[in-house]
């Protein structure tokens, strides 16, 4: 179930400081995909919904996230398990008659929920993702079993039981590497980069400290579209 | 010709027989691979879905690396495929965010103009190589083999443009030129579930029961594929997949490359026939059987 948003308890046409703050870094997010401002385009059609693979198991159909984000209650979206349903098939992207990229909008929606520490209650999905990038920053690469076992382990240590004998299975067939991978030179480079990119990173939350009504559906992805506005969420 | 190597990190492990059967085709058909030196991780899906420039800037290293030896890049996972090229798209269409992450690379005298083609290994194969000259080196034809040919959600999808995104046939029609038999198989494209085996294996497992059903009342003999999640998916999960699909036979599934290299006469032993969860069927035997013949003869 979708928690009952803050939105609805408000006043229409103004949005409480949360969400707003929210909008805001969602509208800077989909800023930086190129074409990201057609979301402005979606007709509701629904083609998205029908074209994915596992909508059936997600709370709000990715044609809702859409009508969400318009009637301003993004936090809704961001508790919903769609956003971490996604595998990021792109089938929804390839099909949009309006040419919107719903998989790179769901990415920013993941990292937004993330960046404002809103967690699935009872599944761990969201973990996977960060777990993975610590062992990124770490190594360089990727280390299935190191990811596995983390992931297991923070989530559901039984699992790891389930999987012994097909680990052990894969173990004989030296599908799984014990030692973490070793990038041989290039570790320290590999490592500036990031420490160099993450201080580049999108802003984790941009507060405004005014309470004053906010653009809701159409008018504010159109600020957004007009690239020359350095700050995209500039209330008129 | 030659192109700069990017393995990923799957290759290195769980599907260290799509590197090496891939090696030894190329190999046979005189395309020389040099693998880049001190790769990193593309980033994956999962790195995107928590930080987006750095994500990014680490995924452009490995196309800076390319771009400094100025070859074309050829990833054989799909993931790495999709987000190396969509790192390239995106840096093409925003020249912000492609002053950031050259920004960064700055630091380690790396930087990324936009010059490097990705390409995948059965792009390369159909569009370089020919299916002429591919033809021509068969040593083994595949003569009755039924193939399901499972292109994964990615490789036809996103900002890629070489084959068609809703029906692709670039491998339908690498192996009709080996000789096998193409089933009718509409879940070409579908997604097999990736991660979500380990997030959420009663999805998964679904998804996975639906390719396997499609494969099997079709006739297929084995399921090919060109993406290591996928092969995953499809070959480890068997015990969980007949919970919903009782019904599932162990229908082997290989990277494409694997059984493109028995036609070729590789031996099989290079080409990691062995390593698959499902054990071997027999007609696949008889023909690792005729394959080690004309290469002894």
């Amino acid at each position: 179930m979708v928690p009952k948003s803050p939105v609805h308890n408000h006043t229409p046409g103004k949005l409480p400081l949360r969400e707003r703050a929210l909008r805001k870094a969602f509208l800077q997010r989909i800023h930086d995909i190129p074409g990201g401002e057609k979301l402005h385009r979606c007709i509701q059609c629904g083609t998205c919904s029908g074209s994915c693979p596992v909508s059936w198991a997600m709370d709000l159909m990715p044609r809702e996230l859409i009508a969400h984000f318009r009637a301003g209650d993004i936090e809704s979206i961001l508790h919903s398990r769609t956003i971490w349903l996604c595998a990021s098939c792109y089938a929804c992207t390839e099909r949009c008659p309006q040419g919107i990229r719903v998989t790179d909008i769901i990415y920013s929606l993941k990292r937004l929920a993330i960046d404002s520490n809103i967690t699935l209650e009872h599944d761990g999905a969201h973990k996977l993702p960060q777990i993975f990038v610590d062992i990124i920053n770490k190594y360089g690469r990727n280390h299935e079993l190191g990811l596995m076992m983390r992931y297991y382990l923070r989530t559901n240590p039984l699992q790891l039981l389930r999987m012994a004998s097909l680990g052990l299975a894969m173990m004989k067939r030296r599908r799984i590497t014990f030692a973490p991978p070793r990038v041989e030179k290039a570790l320290k480079d590999i490592r500036t980069i990031i420490a160099h990119a993450e201080r580049l990173e999108v802003p984790k939350e941009i507060f405004s400290p005014e309470y004053r009504p906010d653009t809701v559906g159409y008018r504010a992805i159109d600020k957004v579209s007009s690239r020359s506005s350095k700050s995209p969420s500039t209330t008129e | 010709m030659t192109y700069a190597y990017y393995p990923g990190c799957s290759l290195e492990s769980s599907s260290r027989m799509y590197d090496s059967s891939l090696r030894e085709v190329f190999r046979c058909l005189d395309l020389e691979l040099v693998e880049l030196e001190d790769w990193n991780c593309c980033g994956a899906t999962a790195y995107f879905s928590v930080k987006e420039t750095v994500s990014l800037a680490v995924s452009a290293r490995n196309l800076a690396l390319a771009e400094r030896a100025e070859l074309d890049i050829v990833a054989p996972c799909s993931s790495c495929f999709t987000i190396l090229l969509k790192t390239h798209h995106m840096l093409e269409g925003n020249t912000e965010l492609s002053d950031k992450i050259n920004e960064a690379l700055g630091a380690v005298n790396l930087s990324y103009k936009g010059n490097v083609r990705v390409r995948h290994p059965l792009e390369v194969l159909v569009n370089d190589v020919g299916l002429e000259k591919i033809r021509d080196a068969v040593k083994v034809p595949l003569d009755g083999f039924a193939i399901a040919p499972y292109y994964g959600c990615q490789i036809a999808r996103g900002e890629s443009s070489f084959d068609d995104s809703e029906d692709p046939v670039f491998m339908d029609r690498l192996f009709s030129t080996l000789g096998a038999r193409l089933v009718y198989f509409p879940h070409k494209v579908r997604c097999c579930g990736g991660m979500l085996m380990y997030t959420w294996e009663d999805i998964a497992v679904r998804l996975v029961a639906d390719l396997m059903r499609c494969a099997q009342e079709n006739g297929a003999h084995l399921i090919l594929t060109t993406c290591p999640m996928c092969h995953a998916n499809l070959d480890l999960h068997l015990e969980h997949v007949r919970k919903v699909y009782p019904e599932a036979k162990p229908t082997s599934t290989y990277f494409f490359t694997q059984l493109l290299g028995l036609a070729l006469g590789i031996p099989a032993e290079k080409l990691g026939f062995d390593l698959n969860y499902i054990p071997i069927d027999q007609r696949l035997k008889d023909l690792i059987q005729r394959t080690t013949e004309v290469t002894h003869a």
